[in-house]
């Protein structure tokens, strides 16, 4: 480790506290607040898939649950685990941050990224290929012949709207994650500075609370079918 | 703390993974929700840090449960109810009832 790169260089520009705020606590309460706010919007946005999803689910069940049987649960399983682990890594890394450790931030930034990108290899590489080839993709590749087959054919919409919406977060996600971490590792974040880190961390988290609530509505709904 | 968390979280996804197998008619799903609420306040509580948070931070976070709450109500209470009025009362014209009971789905 090169004793300069330690060194958390600090001009005006990035000063630890910004001229609008009293002290520290009153900025980060300010971001946290920001941050929640915005997340509040997002509940909303899938809020109105979920009820969607719920009314349909009432009216078809029957074939809702043929089409979540046609889902690999135990890869929604797996996934689900993959995501839980990303969310300790990010919480591991905001830690890291708060004690100002620079190499374990980046350490476990590095380590929230890779499990990102299984998920996100898990769902398009693996799920969705299969989903295409057994023709469960309404309007490109749909080949299901059972009873109400335009039902199951909305399903499987409700299904790559909400997975592909959550995974478009995740890349989001990854991408945010990318600058935080060239931020890391030039030093940008200490003990005294590290909302970036702190903000981003709630926003990985929330999606792994998405995640929470689809894997039993899409996987499992049809499991013990 | 943080493994701990993690850990519960992990044991709740292959209890609900599981439990999804047997057929618990109807229950299946309010099992499955409570259980993935459970795992929102873990996550929320301890990885988001609200159990340390400023009263001004949980205060956005009820106004958006409550939010959805109100939404969820509100449509679901209309969209489940259409259904409930079976017969024309005296002071309906019959019009009224003959209506598509569950408008706003497509009839294909």
């Amino acid at each position: 480790m090169i004793a300069s790169r330690r060194k958390y260089k600090l001009h005006n520009s990035q000063a630890v506290v910004a001229e609008q705020f009293d002290d520290r606590t009153q900025q980060h309460e300010a971001a946290s607040l920001g941050m929640w706010i915005f997340l509040a919007t997002e509940v909303m946005f899938f809020g109105a898939l979920f009820t969607g999803y719920t009314i349909y689910r009432n009216l078809y069940t029957t074939a809702f649950e043929a089409g979540s049987h046609l889902l690999n649960a135990k890869i929604g399983a797996l996934n689900t685990a993959v995501l839980i682990g990303s969310s300790l890594t990010m919480a591991l890394a905001v830690h890291a941050a708060q004690t100002g450790m620079r190499k374990r931030l980046m350490t476990f930034l590095v380590s929230t990224m890779v499990l990102g990108g299984v998920f996100l290899y898990i769902k398009f590489a693996i799920e969705w290929v299969h989903d295409y080839r057994d023709g469960m993709v309404p309007g490109l590749h749909f080949t299901y012949s059972g009873p109400q087959a335009s039902h199951v054919a909305m399903f499987f919409c409700f299904y790559f709207i909400m997975t592909g919406v959550h995974a478009l977060h995740m890349i989001i996600g990854e991408g945010v994650m990318t600058v935080l971490l060239i931020m890391a590792w030039r030093g940008r974040f200490s003990k005294e500075s590290h909302n970036h880190i702190e903000m981003f961390g709630l926003y990985w988290h929330f999606i792994d609370i998405i995640w929470i609530f689809l894997f039993p509505l899409l996987y499992l709904l049809g499991a013990h079918y | 703390m943080y493994f701990v968390v993690f850990f519960s979280l992990l044991t709740l996804t292959l209890l609900t993974w599981q439990i999804a197998y047997i057929d618990l008619g109807r229950w299946n799903m309010v099992v499955a929700l409570i259980i993935s609420i459970t795992k929102t306040v873990l996550v929320a509580a301890f990885f988001m840090h609200l159990r340390w948070s400023a009263s001004m931070v949980r205060l956005v976070v009820f106004a958006a449960v409550f939010w959805l709450a109100i939404m969820l109500t509100l449509t679901l209470g209309d969209i489940f109810t259409r259904n409930m009025v079976s017969q024309p009362q005296p002071w309906q014209a019959s019009s009224v009832v003959s209506q598509p009971t569950t408008a706003g789905s497509p009839q294909r």
